[in-house]
């Protein structure tokens, strides 16, 4: 006897929504965690860092390549030499890129008079400007960019030098004051920037994964499948969650990575500095990275259930990058709107954030950044679920209505489906219906 | 016949004969894809342990009348009741589904397809996996137990996919086009696991636009064309919408004894073709003893299936399915 024979037909036997979008879940996220993709994406930060570190090096070089650009010197020996003197005093102080350094052009070495226009016309553009005459009537001959530049730190030498003067550079006693002068309103707003910019990039950086994995879904027919066995709406969480744990293991390879590399490779790309020199947020830090934590979820749950609303809409990848389109500039607008929102002040502006529900997460972060208040964050979450599990409805809802509409002897009408109807309007409407 | 109106005939079984209780009960279904009808009023009802089969060819409307039995799209108008329950999902636990496009995770392990397939439907991962080897072992597709489906031949990942469509023990197993695509093999081993299934007392309800597999295995059947259903019941009651067909042999070749023969008679040969009179067929015995027409041969011979679906469906839905039938062979 086959055991389905002992369950009464009439009592429901199937599984909770939780259980379903676990079973859904569970599958998802092991599949993607131990996939190659999922080891290509965890290296997807990778290369924008290593081009930064390039950056950083090319523009190192850059810098160091502009201090090459140095100041014809052409005095009497006597002058030259006490010029010297003062620039490596100078130099010892504040260090070589600070300073311009001098190409010599010493008479009593057997130099000839320089031709200033000459020098300054080379291609190789290795001089700058040109310091001649003497130390009581020096003249500096450039471009009025170079003059401004240099002018100032060549007046302090000039005059080091013409005095033959020590110039003393005191002890300077230094008091670190930890109270809160520079936790500033506008201080804490930086945080809230830089809290919103990392959001903003996870957000749009992981988001996408949900749309590729709907679609993979599609390709692989397993949808049919599922959408038989569970309701849509369970399907749809379980992925949606799947993907937020996979994102949140990405993130946490992503610190883990960080801070190893901060660790041990010291201030990479000077992050350690900028995190550094945040201020403290209005609810501290624990329970801002708490925050920042649940709001990154809340974010990516929004997000992601338009996607899957997308990937429901959507019969072709064609019409998915079509559709995800507009969504990639929503997110867009949604940061550059935050960023302006943020002034702080529960001012108009500030409840629109708050209460457009894609924006809601960015402004409660930049919030949690400012203010100490707790319970807006809690109304806010509750707010924001609610819309979650409405887009969910809406995404399976169309999900059954547009996707689920024929066999093979439709099949191939619905890759003609409504995006392209809407191409061709005025043309026939292909038979999209029938098994 | 009118084919818009649909002939309910319960079950596959005899109305008088059956008391099985119903294991799917469909009235009126009705679908629109934007504006479009795809399914327009489809009835059928299947009793429990029966085999049912959805005929008709591709476009008919099948699959999106088997959608809505299974709950992944609603009616637009109707009811459809499977065990009683009008919210088929409410009882996964109880029903198998095969659809006709047929899909499973490309890196997963035949193993663990299955058991994942069991899982949606309430088997736990360990119970489906340890019931995928057994059926895997029956099979003979133990070897590739361990194999990803990415792996397997397409004959292969398709009896997969069927094993994990049982692998929970359903009540109900509904099979979409469930032929299509398997050799002449694999069809006879398909109709073998249909009929044991039956016998374990499991209903199967399946879609087909080849009509010897309904033939074959079916006591009931739907016929669609077009989204309508003219005709749902036994098959042998759709067998029996075309009188049986009379071929006679005589001696004689002419003589009074022709006008006893009906007014629609054929004349193929040597031989007279017409159907069973509803008199049956003694009287006319005696009237051509009696006419010296001297008998040779007599036999009579029910009409097939195909018959039946020509007579209910019309001429050019049974083009259509042997159309589907051909391009899918050739």
């Amino acid at each position: 006897m086959i055991e389905s024979a002992l369950i009464d037909p009439t009592e429901k036997s199937r599984l909770s929504r939780i259980q379903a979008a676990w079973v859904i879940a569970r599958r998802d996220f092991l599949a993607i965690l131990f996939s190659r993709s999922f080891l290509f994406f965890l290296l997807g930060p990778l290369f924008p860092a290593v081009v930064f570190a390039l950056s950083g090096g090319i523009g190192a070089a850059a810098v160091e390549r502009s201090n090459d650009t140095r100041i014809a010197l052409q005095m009497p020996s006597e002058d030259i030499k006490l010029l010297l003197d003062a620039h490596h005093r100078i130099e010892k102080e504040l260090g070589y890129h600070a300073i311009p350094h001098f190409t010599i052009y010493d008479p009593g070495k057997g130099a000839e008079p320089i031709d200033i226009d000459a020098l300054l016309a080379d291609p190789s553009g290795k001089t700058g400007a040109t310091l001649t005459g003497t130390l009581e009537e020096p003249v500096l001959t450039g471009t009025q960019r170079r003059v401004n530049a240099w002018q100032g730190i060549l007046a302090v030498q000039l005059s080091m030098a013409r005095n033959d003067t020590d110039v003393s550079y005191p002890a300077l006693r230094t008091e670190i004051n930890t109270v809160s002068g520079a936790k500033t309103k506008s201080q804490r707003r930086n945080t809230a920037q830089i809290a919103i910019t990392l959001l903003f990039l996870l957000t749009m950086l992981l988001a996408g994964m949900v749309l590729s994995n709907l679609v993979e879904e599609k390709a692989n027919k397993i949808i049919e499948i599922l959408a038989a066995a569970l309701p849509m709406q369970a399907v749809f969480f379980g992925k949606l969650f799947a993907m937020l744990a996979v994102s949140l293991v990405g993130i946490a390879v992503w610190a883990l990575a960080l801070g190893l590399v901060l660790l041990f490779a010291g201030d990479f790309g000077g992050i350690k500095q900028l995190l550094m020199g945040l201020s403290e947020p209005g609810v501290g830090w624990p329970l801002f990275v708490l925050l920042f934590i649940i709001n990154f979820s809340m974010g990516y749950l929004l997000i992601g259930s338009i996607f899957l609303a997308i990937g429901a809409l959507a019969a072709t990848v064609r019409e998915v990058q079509t559709l995800s389109m507009p969504v990639t500039m929503l997110q867009l607008f949604i940061f550059f709107f935050t960023q302006i929102a943020i002034v702080g002040g529960w001012t108009p502006l500030e409840l629109i954030a708050i209460l457009f529900p894609f924006s809601s997460p960015f402004a409660m972060t930049a919030m949690a950044a400012r203010s100490d208040l707790i319970w807006p964050h809690l109304l806010a979450f509750a707010y924001q679920a609610m819309w979650v599990a409405l887009f969910i409805k809406w995404g399976s809802t169309l999900f059954r209505k547009r996707v689920m509409k024929s066999g093979s002897g439709g099949h191939a009408k619905v890759k003609r489906s409504w995006l392209d109807r809407l191409r061709n309007k005025g043309g026939t409407t292909p038979n999209q219906s029938q098994a | 016949m009118d084919a818009a109106v649909s002939q309910l005939d319960p079950t596959g079984n005899s109305p008088d004969s059956d008391d099985r209780a119903l294991a799917i009960e469909a009235r009126g279904l009705v679908k629109r894809f934007d504006g479009t009808l795809a399914v327009d009023g489809v009835d059928l009802e299947v009793r429990q342990g029966a085999i049912y089969g959805v005929l008709g060819p591709n476009g008919a409307g099948k699959t999106t009348t088997l959608r809505m039995l299974l709950g992944i799209i609603d009616p637009d108008e109707g009811v459809r009741r499977v065990f009683g329950h009008d919210h088929p999902h409410d009882i996964a636990r109880l029903i198998g589904y095969l659809p006709e496009e047929r899909g499973l995770y490309p890196t997963m392990k035949a193993i663990d397809a299955i058991a994942f397939m069991g899982a949606l439907r309430g088997l736990p991962l360990e119970e489906g996996r340890k019931r995928g080897r057994e059926l895997l072992e029956r099979h003979d597709l133990a070897h590739a137990a361990e194999r990803t489906i990415r792996q397997l031949s397409k004959g292969m990942a398709q009896t997969v996919q069927l094993l994990g469509t049982l692998v929970h023990q359903p009540r109900l197993v509904v099979l979409d086009e469930p032929f299509s695509g398997l050799d002449a093999i694999n069809q006879g081993k398909l109709e073998t696991m249909i009929r044991a299934l039956a016998e374990d007392g499991v209903t199967v309800i399946f879609s087909t636009h080849v009509i010897h597999h309904a033939e074959r295995l079916c006591e009931g059947v739907a016929i669609i064309a077009g989204g309508r259903v003219p005709y749902a019941g036994s098959v042998e009651t759709a067998r029996d919408r075309i009188p049986a067909q009379v071929r006679l042999e005589t001696r004689a070749r002419e003589g009074a004894w022709m006008q006893a023969l009906p007014q629609d008679t054929r004349r193929e040969g040597d031989f007279f073709s017409f159907p069973l009179p509803e008199s049956g067929i003694e009287p006319l015995l005696r009237q051509l003893i009696e006419g010296d027409a001297g008998i040779l041969s007599l036999s009579i011979e029910r009409a097939g299936l195909h018959d039946a679906f020509v007579h209910i469906a019309g001429e050019a839905a049974a083009r259509a399915m042997e159309a589907d039938r051909m391009a899918e062979a050739g």
